[in-house]
């Protein structure tokens, strides 16, 4: 059966080209690129080469540019070492819709005491702002607020945020994870202080991640015990991965017009047809402002669990808001921080492409998606007949 | 991705015994939309007081849809004492087994049972009854149905009552009391409670302040979970007046319990002689 993945939020593809590039470093150029020798020390203008692509992506310089484990370190690293660095147990501003490894990293400082603001978004999905200004006070030290959301793909306006949080005096962190690749960012216009991003939504294969950091930007290591990455985060640099990370980067950037035109081509498709075969549906969160491959739609009366079951059943991937697919018993929080009712929040279903989905992948998902919604309803006790 | 069982796959592509029975001798309900899933069931007796035709409808995720399949199937053919017999235990068994965080799902299957042999018997109550106290207030578990699990199923921890019965998997604030039910039902000693430190005399001013911080500290995170929060109205003598927002302010359980929720927490940190009432703002 063929696979049909339409779950590139969660992951990706491994591109072909950056498997390639890994390749010699597994085989050939294994050497540690600290070492005096030279099979060793060869290595390091490799990296050197990968940061200056990662780096280029989003034009920083390349030494801003910080290699982590993943996407999730990226984010501890920033919020722990910026509020390491501020010292004391500063206050912290955030949204409620943030992925978990930002949520749960200021909830854990609160523990250790640390006020948070939790920013609420409207049933779109978006901030006011207003909201932000009068949150942040005098002991400020990080605010971090994703740039476009993974559940809804909807995309918040980080160029103003940072101006206001700038102007505040307090450092900007930005989760990126989900926007990087799919559309232009730039340091240079937007002055965030630390960015977030992963491999793995890019192209290259789980555990590799970096960490844009400002110049002058004062941020504490996560992770102590060597000199790599100009002492900002010790361990042997991982350089396959590294290599990988930059290929993925440069490849980025000539898939961004491919992401903004043929599959935001495809996602709009995907979304009229379900929109126009399926009664009792709707879109999650704001539609103007939203990355270009994701669509999150709620089927009424029915569960999303059920929905990707018997998708799977056609070798359709994609993922759901609902309780059941986490092992939690609610709802996703984003779902619950936009309001969203229960009746379709438990229904919810994204869908997120990318550059290597056609449009017989559309046409399979509509194809398949009015059946299993009927015969999902039919079994509801909500749906009258 | 879950472990399910063959049967449970198939009971849930092909469910058995699936629709509304119109004129049927005794219809349960139980679940709600909000809770992630429900479960509507209907049977109807032949003559000599045996189950001839029993049909459902779920709304739930795959092992929902496939426990309510697999009750049909096991109750078809009983007599109304054998059917009230059937423990979630059976239908999990019938499935070749449930995954743990999943066990609610049968649980569920059995109390649509009770409820619509209730409903054959005495006429009345469609609805799975809340019977007893709400321990659990985001999902409407109550004493009485956590310790009928506890003992059908032999639950020794919190996190198998949560997969049974889903309490305490909301906010998490009633799993201390959970464990305490686990402890009486199971009969072993329940562990004595670190004293409580003695209620000081609070001035007025030290006791706003003390219900402020409680609200901001213990409470406003539980309802945040929910989308919801609170608001302080105002404190006349031993009255806390507040108004509840967001998702709580609907939530089918605000009048009986989100009060209940407060002014427990307020009265375990600020004063014994709290009483919370709601104002509409």
């Amino acid at each position: 059966m063929k696979n049909i993945y339409l779950d590139n939020n969660a992951t990706t593809r491994v591109a072909p080209e950056v498997r390639d590039a890994m390749m010699p470093f597994f085989d050939e150029f294994w050497g540690n690129p600290s070492s005096m020798h030279t099979f060793g020390g060869q290595v390091k203008k490799y990296i050197d080469q990968a940061r200056e692509q990662v780096a280029e992506l989003i034009n920083a310089d390349p030494s801003e540019i910080v290699f982590t484990s993943c996407g999730s370190e990226s984010d501890n690293m920033a919020i722990h070492g910026a509020v390491e660095a501020a010292g004391g147990k500063p206050h912290i501003i955030t949204t409620r819709v943030e992925h978990p490894a930002v949520l749960a990293v200021c909830q854990y400082l609160q523990t250790r005491g640390c006020s948070v603001t939790e920013l609420g978004v409207d049933s779109q999905g978006r901030l006011d702002l207003d909201e932000l200004k009068k949150a942040l006070r005098p002991d400020t030290a990080i605010v971090s607020i994703m740039w476009a959301n993974n559940e809804t793909g909807v995309i918040f306006p980080i160029d103003e945020i940072s101006e206001i949080v700038k102007n505040a005096g307090a450092v900007m962190h930005t989760d990126a994870v989900q926007i990087i690749g799919k559309f232009p960012v730039d340091v240079k216009k937007t002055p965030v202080d630390l960015l977030a991003l992963s491999g793995h939504k890019l192209h290259t294969p789980k555990g590799i991640g970096a960490l844009y950091i400002r110049k002058g930007t004062r941020i504490n290591p996560l992770i102590l015990g060597g000199h790599q990455e100009g002492g900002k985060r010790a361990g042997t640099e991982n350089v396959p991965y590294i290599v990988g990370l930059g290929k993925a980067c440069e490849l980025a950037a000539n898939f961004i017009k491919d992401e903004n035109t043929r599959v935001k081509s495809l996602r709009d498709r995907l979304e009229k047809g379900i929109l126009d075969s399926c009664p009792d549906v709707r879109v999650n969160g704001n539609r103007e402002h939203r990355l270009p491959n994701t669509t999150n739609i709620s089927f009424e009366y029915i569960e999303g669990e059920s929905i990707l079951l018997m998708l799977d059943e056609f070798g359709i991937a994609a993922s759901s808001g609902s309780a059941c697919t986490s092992g939690s018993l609610e709802p996703s929080h984003v779902m619950r921080a936009m309001g969203v009712p229960f009746t379709a929040a438990h229904g919810s279903i994204r869908f997120s492409l990318s550059r290597y989905s056609t449009e017989d992948d559309v046409t399979a998902v509509l194809e398949h998606i009015p059946a299993i919604v009927n015969r999902l309803r039919e079994l509801s006790p909500f749906v009258q007949k | 991705m879950w472990d399910y069982t063959d049967k449970v796959k198939d009971h849930f592509k092909n469910p058995r015994n699936v629709g509304l029975i119109p004129d049927a001798d005794g219809v349960g309900e139980v679940g709600s939309l909000a809770c992630g899933d429900a479960l509507k069931l209907t049977f109807k007796l032949d003559k000599t007081g045996r189950i001839a035709e029993v049909k459902f409808q779920t709304f739930g995720c795959a092992s929902a849809i496939a426990s309510s399949s697999a009750l049909t199937e096991i109750v078809k053919g009983m007599t109304l004492d054998e059917a009230a017999k059937v423990t979630n235990q059976d239908i999990a068994e019938f499935l070749g087994g449930l995954p743990e965080q999943k066990m609610h799902c049968s649980v569920m299957g059995r109390e649509a049972l009770e409820a619509a042999i209730d409903n054959y018997r005495t006429g009345k109550k469609v609805k799975h009854e809340l019977a007893g106290r709400v321990v659990c207030t985001c999902f409407g578990v109550t004493e009485t149905e956590i310790e009928r699990v506890i003992r059908d199923n032999k639950l020794t921890t919190v996190e198998q009552v949560t997969n049974y019965t889903k309490a305490g998997g909301g906010c998490g604030g009633c799993k201390g009391e959970i464990e305490k039910i686990i402890a009486r039902v199971r009969g072993t000693a329940v562990q004595p409670p670190p004293p409580a430190p003695a209620k000081k005399l609070l001035t007025n001013l030290q006791k706003i302040k003390l219900i402020e911080e409680t609200i901001e500290k213990n409470i406003q995170p539980m309802l945040r979970q929910d989308g919801g929060s609170l608001d302080l109205i105002d404190v006349q003598a031993n009255r806390v007046l507040v108004s509840f927002r967001g998702t709580c302010a609907q939530c089918r359980m605000a009048e009986v319990t989100m009060k209940d929720v407060v002014q427990a927490q307020l009265r375990e940190f600020v004063s014994d002689d709290l009483i919370v009432e709601e104002v509409k703002p």
